[in-house]
């Protein structure tokens, strides 16, 4: 048993995240290059059932257990720490490097985890180490990453509840598919949907990670969300309400990217737009959208990865993030644009790109279940996807004016991760078996059809069209768009001013009125006890006598009444 | 940037080809739709042309939707700084 705790690929990448600030440089760069391949070499070890159990508190716990699911994510989480280390090789703050891979380590964890406490366990270490990684930004991430870690610990305090409540109910830990008829399976679908940044809690999620580096927002994007997707396949497959919410975070999505400004915000905006997908795949809940939000997840991992990484390297290169000062950088840096361009089309699922063959499997699990409105909402969302991602982000960046910019492209290992990820989305795309084959239910899908072909091109080069159509109305402006988050920052931090107003008032007229009694408390009692008091002085002897007398006289005097 | 040293995929003959070609291949894209076997789940997505219109009038749509919200709920990139 010793042997199989040490053989988890998780806490391979925790203790390699947890070494690396120890290491000499070189050491590090391998390590950070080695640890994600060891934790892939052992993803694939992993056999079906339960490797492991551990007996806590009266629970048999399975911390690690292991099926296609699980490997299928484990192994995209290990391919994206390896990407990213990769990427991330000439970022001098080991810390933030250090906590993405506890933060990688806790997502393969979750992918493992076989009860309850044990997703619990890396739930929250995942929330720590994720608000770790923003804060390594620098003193411009502090206040969005405190946000950020305010509502992780709240979606981990109502799962935490859920679970507790689980247990009370039913007596299992066991981490099974759940239907939503108890309050706390209830609480345990919120704790993950708060993860998964379903509308309207998806505020989160744009208003923290672009305020991290430039290499830790290829990390964020991949391990969070894709984590809640894992555990609402897991846990609450074919929950209809699910549908509702993918749909809400779909068009969230596309119409909040549509009014960005900050490009990496533009492309925070699209990970709820993709999720949604993957969330009402889930809610069809059918094999067929099933198998297409597992792979969906595992095609958008990379290619949103992708399109992070040629953000960073603009961000890395110039220290600009905003549309209005970007544009033209085509001229000097071909290798960002172009890479740019292949996770641009991957994620508005382009023929032959990764997003083609995977997220078709969704939109054809709603056609399968007869669902009609579903099917013409994800269409139309298909289109829009080109529309706010895959021509905004590299057309507002790379084309659209001169900004008079002429960055190179960013130094080898940068170049190597995009290329590294361009290969695998286009390599999935024109190859989609390998892919498959590590599904969960047996594909029994061709994504290559004519007519589906044809129906996709339509969508996106006819968006396209509309892009370019309507390009006045789509300049972008100095603005941010306000979200949900506005309750929390503005007058949720103006009542709490005013409370803390009140309370410092009430604290300190109570300290006047304390100290008032107070006063004509100690004033009386040095009257009467004080060295001057009638209690306090010396009394006479003769005086002594004299009252003892009158006492004794008195006393003589009663007794004969 | 309007002198001849500017880089040729930004000068006026080429923005000009290139539109050209775009228009050219929709068209064709729609004509050929014409001669594709459909196989329709709910029978107007089977008809020529379909995902043309469908996309361009949704992505319209869109874009007026997210105008609309904008008018409501934007605010200048400061707004949250002290």
């Amino acid at each position: 048993m010793t042997n199989s705790i040490l053989a988890s690929p998780a806490l391979i990448l925790i203790i390699a995240g947890l070494l690396l600030p120890l290491l000499p440089a070189t050491l590090r760069s391998l390590a950070l290059l080695a640890a994600p391949l060891v934790a892939l070499l052992m993803v694939w070890q992993v056999p079906d059932g339960t490797v492991v159990t551990v007996s806590y508190l009266g629970f048999e716990l399975a911390p690690m257990k292991g099926d296609k699911l699980s490997r299928l994510f484990a192994t995209v989480f290990a391919v994206m720490a390896f990407a990213g280390g990769l990427f991330a090789l000439n970022q001098k703050r080991t810390s933030e490097l250090a906590a993405a891979f506890v933060y990688a380590g806790g997502a393969i964890g979750v992918a493992f985890a076989g009860d309850l406490i044990t997703v619990f366990v890396f739930w929250e270490l995942m929330a720590i180490a994720s608000t770790l990684v923003l804060w390594s930004a620098g003193p411009s991430a502090r206040s969005a990453g405190l946000r950020y870690a305010a509502i992780h610990f709240l979606g981990g305090v109502i799962l935490m509840a859920g679970i507790a409540g689980e247990v009370a109910v039913s007596g299992s830990v066991a981490f099974v598919p759940l239907d939503i008829s108890t309050t706390p399976r209830k609480l345990i679908l919120l704790g993950f949907l708060i993860n998964a940044a379903a509308t309207p809690l998806s505020a989160w999620l744009p208003d923290a990670y672009p305020e991290a580096s430039w290499s830790g927002m290829v990390f964020l994007s991949a391990f969070t969300t894709k984590t809640a997707v894992y555990v609402l396949i897991r846990g609450f497959p074919g929950t209809e309400i699910l549908i509702w919410i993918g749909l809400a975070m779909v068009f969230y999505g596309i119409i909040y990217a549509i009014l960005e400004n900050d490009m990496r915000r533009i492309l925070a905006y699209s990970i709820v737009n993709q999720v949604g997908f993957m969330v009402t795949g889930v809610g069809i809940g059918t094999q067929m959208a099933i198998n297409g939000a597992a792979s969906h997840a595992f095609a958008h991992i990379i290619y949103k990865a992708l399109l992070l990484m040629a953000a960073g390297s603009v961000l890395f290169m110039t220290g600009k993030r905003n549309c209005t000062d970007l544009g033209g950088l085509f001229r000097t840096m071909p290798l960002t644009t172009i890479c740019g361009i292949i996770g641009a089309l991957a994620i508005s699922s382009f023929p032959l790109t990764s997003g083609f063959v995977s997220k078709s499997m969704v939109t054809q699990g709603a056609a399968d279940q007869h669902m009609a409105t579903v099917w013409f909402l994800l269409e139309a969302a298909s289109a829009g996807v080109f529309l706010h991602a895959g021509i905004k982000f590299p057309w507002f960046v790379f084309f659209q004016k001169d900004s008079g910019l002429r960055p190179s492209d960013p130094p080898w290992n940068m170049r190597a991760a995009m290329i590294l990820c361009s290969a695998i989305c286009i390599g999935l795309g024109v190859m989609p078996q390998p892919l498959y084959d590590m599904l969960p239910y047996p594909v029994a899908y061709v994504p290559y059809t004519t007519s589906h072909v044809m129906l996709q091109l339509q969508l996106l080069l006819f968006s396209g069209l509309a892009f370019f159509l309507m390009l006045g109305l789509l300049k972008r402006t100095m603005t941010i768009t306000l979200d949900v988050d506005w309750l929390w920052r503005t007058p949720g931090a103006a009542l709490m001013r005013a409370l803390d107003g009140a309370a410092g008032s009430v604290a300190s007229a109570s300290a006047v009125l304390s100290r008032s009694v107070v006063t004509v408390i100690q004033t009386r009692l040095r009257r009467h006890h004080g060295p001057d008091g009638v209690f306090g002085r010396a009394w006479p002897t003769g005086t002594m006598a004299f009252w003892t007398t009158i006492m004794l006289g008195a006393y003589l005097v009663l007794s004969y009444i | 940037m309007a002198n001849g040293g500017d880089h040729w995929l930004v000068r006026e003959t080429t923005i000009r080809i290139l539109w050209r070609g775009s228009i050219a291949v929709l068209a064709l894209l729609v004509l050929v739709d014409f001669f594709v076997d459909h196989h329709p789940q709910f029978g107007i997505d089977g008809t020529p042309g379909f995902g043309a219109w469908f996309g361009f009038l949704s992505c319209v749509a869109m874009v007026l939707v997210a105008k609309a919200i904008g008018v409501v709920l934007k605010r200048p990139d400061t707004y949250y700084d002290e």
